[in-house]
């Protein structure tokens, strides 16, 4: 198990380099270049100028060459200074050490999407399971429907719908930011409903999209299980139900849903954008959106590394998911 | 004889299948609005009118108005046409790339393929919505760029598929003959192999131009995709959430009609796989 572990962190290494080289290469090699911002928003910007501003960011080298010197500050965590005014250095923006930890945007962006997954599988695997046998019931029917209808909506128009209803006809949630004004006023339990009633939209707006593919996709699983011999060996020795479904059938049923979660993890960080700039969240998706507006590219590369490492790493949890699950896998047969 | 009784059977189970047709009536349906905009639509959709603006859905605006006294309903008709070009041509795009990479890891294997799958788990592991973001960024956010960035990060699904179709395919007796007969490579590519795993891959891109109408709105949304004042769906929806104290109108229609268009194309993909594969059904209701 740690050997498999240790070869499978080692593997990441290769694809973590290839992603770095590709995602550099794709902003470089872009039109666009960081300085035409600046000189669009001062017309007093002379060629001259503008040389000397690529040169102090390094922009007239070889493309290849700003990859190494990228390449080499990496490896230490160093991210470089951002491009817009405050030069500061990106790691900071990403993890405000003089914040307290909840308001760093890593933090912030990381614990929704953490909490949404935990939501997801709470619902997601209930639901499937009841879904699959009951197959052709009422209930059956009307979760299928509300999935598909789940799989075509676009999460901020459900998003926007849900502040309509919620935040300005019936004035019940707020729409925005994930504390009030007053916060640092509110007792303790004052501060916890706060950041609650701050949640409940965004986390249900998070969790809608994947819920539909989740539950379905465990639907699916246990129609498959169910039907196979050992589990009508299980029913022929006179085990209850229940017994049969959650003890026998439910941990294979649950198998190709591992393999589901390690792969949702990349449409979850690149939806955060989307949601973050609706509900006005500080997090990672709205500093990198603000970094691509200002086409800041230490800040980009930073954000697209750390990204895709959070995919490797959900990719590498689910298979070891996997192989908590499955004693075929974890005993090497 | 056989091809055409192929495909009348593929009809017989298309048109039994009712969601299939529902999906395929509103795909058709969107392609007549787009194509009868300037007919359909009861105003221009950029004449600005002073004295109406953000009015709500009554009878001379059937949606109701934006910031700009624009009519909602002509603005979304013409959002079709968007909407519609955005959809194909990305898939378009899309499938041509995967179609070859695919194509070319699957016939030839060995170093190519290792390099080629690479390549494709590297590209499947960046969050694709920040790439896209991060391209969007650095050239001129116009509908033709959308489309070219959306094909170029949403090719690694047809890939795999076109690759896992050769793979299965390339031993068969009939690519052998043609082999012996001395076909060339590209030959035995296009003519033989291609033409026997063209289903899936239509499977997959109708499903993708969902995929593909989805990132464009976020996009427009985002203030990114389409600008104003070409309407676009994503772009209505963002006056929608700047005046959502004011004019729900803004916020519910366009984004119904995304969705009514997603569920179009997922039904309409899936009936067509249920129709081509008829196992792939019958496995779940064994």
């Amino acid at each position: 198990m740690l050997t498999y572990l240790a070869k499978r962190l080692l593997e990441m290494i290769p694809t973590l380099f290839g992603i770095t080289l590709i995602s550099f290469l794709i902003i470089h090699l872009a039109p666009g270049k960081p300085t035409d911002a600046l000189s669009e928003m001062n017309p007093k910007m002379t060629p001259e100028a503008r040389e000397r501003l690529e040169k102090y960011y390094g922009l007239d080298k070889p493309v290849m060459v700003q990859y190494g010197l990228w390449l080499k500050r990496i490896v230490r965590l160093d991210f470089g200074e951002s491009f817009s005014m405050d030069r500061r250095p990106v790691m900071q923006k990403i993890w405000d050490t003089k914040q307290p930890i909840t308001e760093r945007r890593l933090f912030i962006t990381f614990m929704l999407n953490l909490m949404a997954m935990i939501i997801i599988l709470l619902i997601a695997i209930p639901i499937g399971i009841s879904s699959a046998t009951h197959q052709h019931t009422l209930f059956d029917k009307i979760t299928t429907t509300t999935v598909f209808v789940g799989f075509a909506m676009p999460s901020f128009w459900l998003a926007l719908l849900l502040m309509l209803l919620f935040g300005v006809y019936l004035d019940w949630l707020p729409i925005s930011g994930l504390k009030s004004m007053n916060y640092d006023a509110l007792p303790f339990w004052g501060k916890v409903i706060d950041r609650v009633r701050h949640l409940v939209l965004p986390l249900f707006v998070v969790a809608f999209g994947s819920l539909a593919a989740d539950s379905r996709y465990m639907r699916s699983s246990m129609l498959e299980v169910i039907r196979q011999d050992y589990v009508t060996v299980a029913r022929a020795k006179g085990l209850s139900e229940k017994a049969v479904i959650y003890r026998h059938a439910f941990r294979n049923a649950l198998l190709p849903l591992i393999t589901l979660i390690g792969l949702s993890v990349p449409g979850l960080i690149g939806g955060s954008v989307i949601f973050e700039n609706i509900f006005g969240i500080a997090g990672m998706g709205q500093l990198f959106f603000n970094g691509v507006m200002a086409r800041d590219y230490p800040l980009i590369m930073a954000i697209l590394t750390i990204g895709a490492f959070l995919t490797l790493l959900g990719n590498l949890l689910a298979d070891v998911g996997y192989m908590l699950a499955d004693p075929r896998i974890r005993t090497g047969q | 004889m056989k091809k055409e009784s192929l495909g009348s059977l593929f009809w017989e189970r298309f048109r039994r299948n009712s969601l299939a047709v529902s999906g395929g009536v509103i795909v058709i349906c969107l392609f007549v609005l787009a194509v009868l905009a300037p007919v359909i639509s009861p105003y221009k959709p950029n004449d600005i009118d002073r004295n109406s603006i953000l009015m709500p859905p009554d009878i001379r605006h059937p949606l109701g108005t934006d910031d700009l006294g624009r009519d909602v309903l002509s603005r979304m008709i013409y959002g079709a046409r968007i909407s519609l070009a955005v959809g194909f041509v990305a898939v378009g795009i899309a499938a041509l790339i995967g179609i070859v990479f695919g194509a070319v890891a699957g016939y030839y294997g060995g170093w190519i393929e290792r390099i080629i799958m690479r390549f494709i788990d590297i590209m499947l592991t960046i969050p694709t919505f920040f790439l896209i973001l991060a391209v969007i960024a650095f050239v001129e956010p116009s509908i033709w760029n959308i489309m070219i960035v959306i094909g170029l990060t949403g090719w690694m699904g047809v890939a795999r598929l076109v690759r896992a179709e050769f793979l299965s395919v390339k031993e068969r007796d009939y690519v052998m003959a043609a082999r012996a007969l001395g076909a060339s490579d590209f030959r035995i590519i296009f003519r033989h192999i291609m033409i026997n795993s063209m289903a899936p891959v239509l499977v997959s891109a109708v499903l993708g131009i969902a995929g593909a109408v989805l990132v464009e709105s976020a996009l427009s949304f985002l203030g990114i995709g389409v600008q104003p004042p070409t309407p676009s769906w994503g772009n209505i929806l963002t006056l929608g959430k700047d005046n959502i104290e004011i004019a729900w109108w803004l916020s519910v229609f366009p984004g119904f009609a995304i969705l009514i268009t997603v569920l179009g194309y997922n039904l309409l993909g899936e009936g067509i796989r249920d129709s081509i594969d008829p196992r792939l059904r019958e496995s779940e209701r064994r």
